[in-house]
């Protein structure tokens, strides 16, 4: 019956706990195929068998028997207690995450994720990790209710502002996953995906160190642009005119920006800096005040960056 | 058994034959403010189906757009309106008054023999609140800017701008009217069965309208409360639900399947109650296992609210009340399987006749059937983590929602409409409407479970690529079923247009109280009170007494 598995669920390239799940999966389709059968088989054949031929028909009088409802009481609770205890244990393994787990703290905002890795550097929108060793995320919320989803692990944990949500896995071989966001946000709901990428133990160490170096020495245009995607303003702002839900940041550096409260500004550091951290402050004719604040969650040469980046976009 | 079923039914066929509530009076006004518990059923029947309709139309719109993984007839804002209306419309607006206020309103007084329902002026009251409350929901459509799902999880929905205050206050409305329809069905139950009507001897319909409304009474307040708490908090910032306010969102989704839990129970009791008069009377048998189906009711609609937990199984609620509440759910597919059982044995050995109500009714097992066995796996802890907000939920609630209570409504509405218009419709064409509505359901949500176990989030506006073919079969189901859906409509109403009412007063063979006064039935229903001498179920009986009428 692999066929049938290969058809309905994701193929497995995670751990253990996916498999078990999968096995459970299977277990609750087969005895529902076997309960279903015997009630489409059964209405069928008695429509056919006991078709009616004349009108007026005599049929037999019985109406109750208490062996029988006992009967078919009792038998299909056996498989379903069965189904309760497998489900409530291996729910409790993906549960529990090893003490020496590593670490990874997860902030989900509209519409993005950020990581935080445990030698204090963030990241966007994609998450390395290594394989073979267990994972803890500690994940908070900073607007409304979000869900992080890896269907190729068979997890899921909604992602809640003002209190803190855990979940674990480990990642057997390297590979690359898709992250949902499974709990309705809003707009761009449908765009909050991230990449999970399992690394070797090496290639993640050289990655972190790659990355926090990169960083440090980034041009600023540059960083801007790395920042342009992993705070996910890619989402909302295009970079070659096309509207999104925001407006586009393609030449749109000095250019005279005019608000819904009937004042204008002009594009420069200033109006960028307080885009970023006052979303709300001034927002441009047509669109709508969707935007959340980064308030805290950018420092002064990243705000720069964006600025720089967003100087350097002319047609 | 006794030979005589009821003493009125010769003297209503000759001397007012063509006197009936539809005819008797006659004018806008004389509906407007009718107090005549069918006229009431009957107007609530076409403002539901035009708001099944509005529905309806959102949903071919929705799955439309689904053709393709990126923009096709929408932009986002939009499609998360499409999504909230069509889940808020079809909950609040449809499924939930759905059976009780339309077949329940029309059939449920003359089933027991009595005149009319306890509180007939109330019963038109709870009409015009329900029209009110649908009225403001229209008026949150038209304001637009509702993007919250139906659900109105907060705090999304204590923070998003729009519509989100009028549609509160809209199910806060519609909630009294489903608690006074409550409130009149219970009061009619206990004190207008005709003589010799004991509680063994009702129409199990009867049976499922009385957990209906007793579930309608003790959880819809909670929905009042929870929504005007959500007002309290967008209005006056009082901190209930959300974070900055010091209030806490998961609190919401508590309140919120408090009342949302036991309301899928509100919608589905009525729809079994259905199917348990249309099988035994379409194989001439009487039911099997009376007494378990009608406590499995009662007892699902005890049980049913003790599972509200499993809504948020990854919601960050502890593991011990998962587990509880995973338990106790497991524990509602027992009654509902033994419905399924006994219904199956009062076919066993039954003359059955396949008229359009019994299509129906037989669609309703086969989908039901995985509408029910898709919730264990939603039930087991592990594999719910998985599934849960992907499309197999949103599968396994429309195999629930619209192939069991849904479905069970159409197996209703064929099944009365000849007491309801006085008027036959042609069986050939219900027939063909009926299948293609099966398959066309089929096709669009069977697809729906392998999408959702392949890990394709709900509410999604853009999805992976990976996902097309699979959305593109659900899209072309949906289109067959939109096809068997209006051939439905244009078979039941074609023959409205005809004078004469020709259906004959039993033309089923059924053996409870209203197939033995006129079609369409007459004013005060019955002429005379009605004595019970034979069971509800008891077709050689009511056949015996039959004859014995025509030949008086």
């Amino acid at each position: 019956m692999n066929w049938l598995r290969s058809i309905i669920m994701p193929e497995i390239q995670g751990w253990q706990h996916a498999r078990d799940v999968d096995d459970l999966f299977m277990f609750i389709l087969y005895v529902s195929i076997i309960l279903y059968a015997i009630i489409a088989i059964g209405v069928g054949y008695f429509v056919w068998k006991y078709r009616r031929r004349r009108e007026n028909e005599v049929t037999p009088d019985f109406s109750h028997n208490t062996m029988l409802e006992i009967v078919w009481t009792v038998i299909p609770t056996i498989p379903i207690l069965v189904m309760f205890f497998w489900g409530f244990s291996t729910y409790m393994h993906a549960r529990v995450a090893p003490a020496d787990a590593l670490e990874i703290k997860v902030v989900a905002r509209k519409w993005g994720w950020d990581f935080t890795y445990p030698n204090g550097m963030t990241f966007g929108q994609e998450m390395h990790v290594p394989a073979g060793r267990p994972v803890k995320l500690l994940m908070i919320s900073q607007d409304v209710i979000h869900d992080f989803y890896v269907p190729d692990f068979r997890i899921k944990q909604d992602v809640v502002p003002n209190r803190y949500s855990t979940i674990w896995f480990e990642a057997e071989g390297p590979g690359e996953h898709v992250v949902f966001c499974a709990e309705y946000c809003g707009l761009d709901h449908s765009n909050m995906l991230a990449k999970l990428v399992v690394d070797t133990e090496d290639q993640y160490q050289q990655w972190l160190e790659r990355k926090a170096e990169e960083v440090m020495n980034m041009p600023l245009p540059e960083l801007g642009k790395l920042l342009y995607v992993s705070k996910g303003c890619n989402s909302c702002h295009s970079v070659d005119g096309s509207r999104i839900q925001g407006p586009s940041f393609l030449g749109i550096w000095g250019q005279t920006h005019r608000f819904t409260d009937g004042t204008s500004a002009v594009v420069d550091e200033d109006y960028v800096r307080e885009s970023v951290l006052q979303p709300a402050a001034k927002i441009v004719t047509g669109y709508e005040p969707v935007m959340p604040s980064f308030q805290g969650l950018l420092r002064e040469r990243e705000i720069q960056a964006l600025a720089e980046y967003i100087k350097s976009l002319q047609p | 058994m006794a030979e005589v079923s009821t003493q009125t039914q010769q003297a209503t066929a000759s001397h007012h034959e063509e006197l009936n509530y539809l005819n008797e009076n006659r004018g806008v006004k004389s509906w407007l403010l009718t107090v005549d518990h069918k006229r009431i059923g009957v107007m609530y029947f076409w403002t539901i189906m035009t708001m099944f309709f509005v529905g309806g139309v959102l949903a071919l719109v929705l799955r439309t757009e689904l053709l393709t993984p990126k923009r096709l007839l929408v932009d986002a804002q939009v499609y998360n309106q499409l999504f909230t209306l069509h889940g808020a419309i079809m909950t609040f607006l449809v499924l939930v008054p759905l059976i009780p206020a339309t077949l329940g309103n029309f059939a449920m007084p003359i089933m027991l023999g009595a005149k009319d329902v306890a509180f007939p002026r109330l019963n038109l009251a709870s009409y015009y609140i329900y029209v009110v409350g649908a009225l403001m929901a229209v008026a949150a459509i038209l304001g637009g800017g509702l993007d919250t799902g139906w659900t109105f999880y907060t705090p999304y929905s204590s923070t998003t701008s729009g519509g989100v205050g009028i549609m509160t206050m809209a199910a806060f409305v519609l909630g009294f009217s489903s608690i006074l329809t409550g409130v009149n069905f219970i009061a009619t139950i206990h004190k207008l069965r005709a003589p010799g009507m004991s509680w063994y001897n009702m129409p199990l319909f009867i049976w499922g309208m009385y957990a209906t409304s007793l579930i309608q009474v003790l959880a819809t307040p909670v929905i009042g409360i929870t929504m005007v708490l959500l007002l309290m908090e967008r209005i006056f910032q009082v901190g209930i639900f959300d974070a900055n306010l010091g209030g806490d969102p998961v609190l919401f989704q508590h309140f919120f399947w408090f009342y949302s839990h036991p309301v899928v129970y509100i919608m589905i009791l009525p729809g079994m109650a259905i199917i348990s008069e249309v099988i035994p009377t379409f194989s001439q048998k009487t039911i099997f296992g009376y007494k378990p189906i009608a406590w499995s009711s009662v007892g699902i609609a005890v049980v049913g609210f003790l599972v509200w937990g499993h809504h948020l199984f990854v919601s960050g609620q502890s593991e011990f009340a998962a587990a509880v509440f995973s338990f106790i759910t497991f524990l509602v597919a027992i009654p509902s399987g033994i419905k399924i059982w006994n219904w199956m044995a009062t076919m066993y050995r039954g003359s059955i006749s396949l008229k359009a109500p019994m299509l129906y009714a037989i669609s309703f097992l086969l989908l039901f059937g995985i509408g029910g066995l898709t919730g264990l796996f939603l039930g087991a802890l592990a594999v719910d983590v998985h599934l849960h907000d992907t499309y197999f939920i949103v599968a396994h609630f429309h195999y629930v929602m619209m192939g069991g209570t849904l479905i069970a409504f159409f197996a209703g509405v064929h099944y009365w409409w000849p007491k309801i218009y006085g008027r036959m419709y042609n069986e050939y064409w219900a027939s063909i409407a009926c299948l293609l509505v099966f398959l066309g359901f089929n096709g669009t949500f069977l697809p729906q479970f392998i999408l959702g176990a392949r890990g394709m989030p709900r509410r999604y506006y853009n999805y992976l690529d990976q996902f097309q073919p699979l959305h593109v079969a659900s899209t072309i189901g949906s289109y067959i079923l939109a096809l068997g859906l209006v051939i439905m409509a244009v078979v039941l109403i074609a023959p409205l247009f005809r004078k004469r009412y020709d259906a004959p007063n039993n033309p089923w063979g059924a053996a409870s109280l209203e197939w033995t006064v006129s079609s369409p039935a007459p004013t005060h229903n019955f002429h005379h009170d009605p004595v019970i001498t034979h069971g509800p179920y008891d077709f050689k009986a009511a056949r015996a007494a039959e004859k014995a009428g025509a030949h008086a």
